[in-house]
């Protein structure tokens, strides 16, 4: 389904968060902004929820940690007994400083690919997609907020014209 | 201006006049001849029926026994009188571990407050009052251990084995190392050290408090480079001076990463009796100005530098752990023995805990949440520098009784008492930091 949204391009972070913060105060929804380069406080101006990467990270983390410990296990006590440092105890507990620097490396290789993994996909962001970007500009030198309309075109264009808009537009857009 | 409340005040005297009294029951009590030494063990031995396999270096009877051992008595009699000097280091060693340790957090924050004038961090001025007035307790938490080891090189107590010429006599490493580890030059070097550390401190702060009154940024800039130039000799002075003070405790063994190790353990708490104190001050209406983002930015630090201990002192375990050679190895070996208790709880309460509790971002801007990982970060460090000297001066003989928790109670009060003095003495903002503006809109 096709719906209609206004796109207003500014060419000022500092405008675009004025904007963002005002239209926020008017009660329109604001559907997504597109900017060439991080704005730090624009989620929070935005009212995104928090992110919770940092929990699935943390998960990952403990994921890789049991996966190092189990790996080691079967490697160096269970399959092939090691004597390792001149300790034959043939036992993981006792042997476990060895294995401490493989541990920790896990839990950050697996803590970090799979929360970059898990950020692209919930970015919707996979192999062959299509980039969504309503405006070519916006990896350039200009900022876009884009706004669900719903009848009130009018009241809109004059809102964003008033907070420094250098370019408005309305277009369909499929969803 | 912050006025001392004179509730803790009061405290403070308190906790250091019952200091004071178990301290003198710790002294007193110390046994003075071998029988008294005898029965303290055979009645403690009723509680638990630990062996008499201690490693500890005390003294250097490594190779007294192995002559000892060709008649029995001569082995039991050199046993028996190893026990007393135990018994007789141990109110000395836990007011030295007490000593250290406060003396510790000073110096910790100083070299905090130190990077944060020569990184001119733009977030920190807010708190540069506090740490100034923490460090503070350099000069008479210095002068203190100073006279501990004073009072060392004058046997009047025997922490340290190497300062005994008998010892030496009989000892081919210590004769080698004499040269370096001499009471003379280990008294100059302990001078040297204080010495520049307290300049550092004073003319610092002498600056800082002069910037408030000045016109142009001339005292700012000269505390800039004073402070860079700080920390080339604070590196240098730090590391000499754990290997003087603690690691010459084990005169035979050394670990090259052995001042880094004690300096993570002096910068973390440091941090966080900066944290602590900062939360204490603002819950008292003072400091309005700084913000949770701030409190936020010191519990990062509490968490990192606990996770860099936690390196450090892994990276010197594991090496030794799995290098196995015997002169490294007893280190660990006596540790794991006879310090069970204190060495894994220290590894909890310094990794394991913080590492757990201050992962969470929103937990590092609950003050109260801060204090409480705060409080055990510290009883972590202690047990840290515990077990760093204890194994060495007093052997199996460890308690955590009287007099390390007079210790604790003497100069924590001491501390307090010294700490909040200062803090009253300036006003607790500083007003011409050139950065002040950035460290009142600091937020995250």
């Amino acid at each position: 389904m096709a719906s209609k949204v206004i796109q207003a391009l500014y060419n000022d972070d500092d405008v675009l968060m004025h904007a963002v913060k005002k239209v926020r105060a008017e009660h329109h929804h604001i559907e997504e902004v597109y900017t060439p380069f991080p704005v730090h406080g624009l989620d929070k101006a935005m009212g995104l929820a928090d992110t919770r990467i940092a929990i699935t990270s943390f998960m990952y983390g403990c994921l890789g940690l049991a996966v190092a410990i189990v790996m080691m296990n079967y490697i160096m006590i269970a399959d092939w007994p090691q004597d390792i440092g001149g300790k034959p105890s043939f036992s993981y507990l006792e042997n476990m400083p060895a294995f401490v620097p493989i541990m920790f490396e896990m839990t950050v290789f697996f803590a970090a690919h799979l929360m970059v993994i898990t950020f692209y996909l919930r970015s919707r962001m996979w192999p062959f997609k299509k980039a969504e970007n309503p405006d070519v500009r916006t990896t350039d030198d200009h900022f876009l907020m884009e706004i669900g309309l719903h009848d009130n075109e009018e009241e809109l264009t004059a809102l964003l014209r008033e907070t420094g808009a250098v370019e408005i537009k309305v277009t369909e857009k499929e969803s | 201006m912050y006025t001392f409340s004179n509730r803790l005040k009061m405290g403070s005297f308190i906790a250091m006049a019952v200091g004071l009294i178990f301290l003198t029951i710790g002294f007193v009590s110390a046994p003075s001849t071998v029988e008294e030494a005898k029965a303290i063990v055979a009645a403690a031995h009723d509680g638990h029926g630990g062996g008499h396999g201690e490693e500890a270096t005390h003294h250097g009877e490594d190779k007294g026994h192995a002559a000892a051992d060709a008649h029995d008595d001569g082995h039991d009699a050199s046993h028996d009188l190893h026990l007393l000097h135990q018994l007789q280091n141990r109110p000395w060693a836990a007011l030295y571990v007490a000593a250290f340790f406060f003396f510790m957090i000073a110096l910790g924050v100083l070299a905090f407050y130190a990077v944060q004038r020569a990184a001119q961090a733009g977030w920190s001025p807010m708190l540069f009052r506090v740490m100034e007035g923490i460090t503070a307790y350099l000069v008479p938490g210095g002068i203190i251990v100073f006279v501990i080891l004073v009072l060392s090189v004058l046997h009047i107590n025997h922490l340290f084995v190497w300062m005994d010429a008998d010892v030496v006599a009989n000892d081919k490493l210590l004769q080698g190392k004499a040269g370096y580890l001499n009471p003379t030059f280990f008294l100059v070097r302990a001078a040297i050290f204080l010495g520049g550390w307290i300049f550092y401190r004073q003319y610092s702060r002498k600056l800082s408090l002069a910037q408030d009154e000045s016109d142009d940024n001339s005292n700012f800039v000269k505390n800039f480079r004073w402070s860079a130039a700080f920390l080339v000799f604070y590196l240098v002075t730090e590391s000499m001076m754990s290997w003087d003070w603690i690691m010459s405790l084990d005169p035979h063994w050394f670990s090259t990463l052995f001042g880094w190790y004690v300096f993570a353990s002096m910068f973390v708490s440091g941090i966080t009796v900066i944290a602590m104190i900062s939360i204490y001050l603002k819950s008292k209406g003072y400091l309005e100005q700084v913000n949770d983002s701030h409190i936020h930015d010191l519990a990062k630090f509490m968490f990192a530098i606990s996770i860099f201990w936690t390196y450090l002192w892994f990276a010197q375990f594991m090496l030794i752990w799995y290098a196995n050679i015997p002169e490294e190895v007893t280190y660990f070996v006596t540790r794991l023995e006879d310090y069970k208790l204190p060495f894994f709880a220290m590894l909890a309460m310094n990794f394991i805990f913080p590492l757990l509790v201050l992962m969470n971002s929103d937990y590092k801007r609950v003050n109260w949440f801060v204090v409480m990982a705060g409080i055990v970060v510290l009883l972590g460090h202690y047990l840290d520098v515990f077990n760093m000297v204890m194994p060495a001066t007093v052997g199996d003989q460890w308690h955590i009784g009287l007099p390390e928790i007079g210790g604790i109670l003497f100069f924590g009060g001491l501390f307090i008492y010294w700490v909040f003095t200062a803090l009253t003495k300036a006003p607790l903002q500083p007003k011409r930091n050139p950065f002040l503006e950035e460290s009142r809109q600091f937020h995250y």
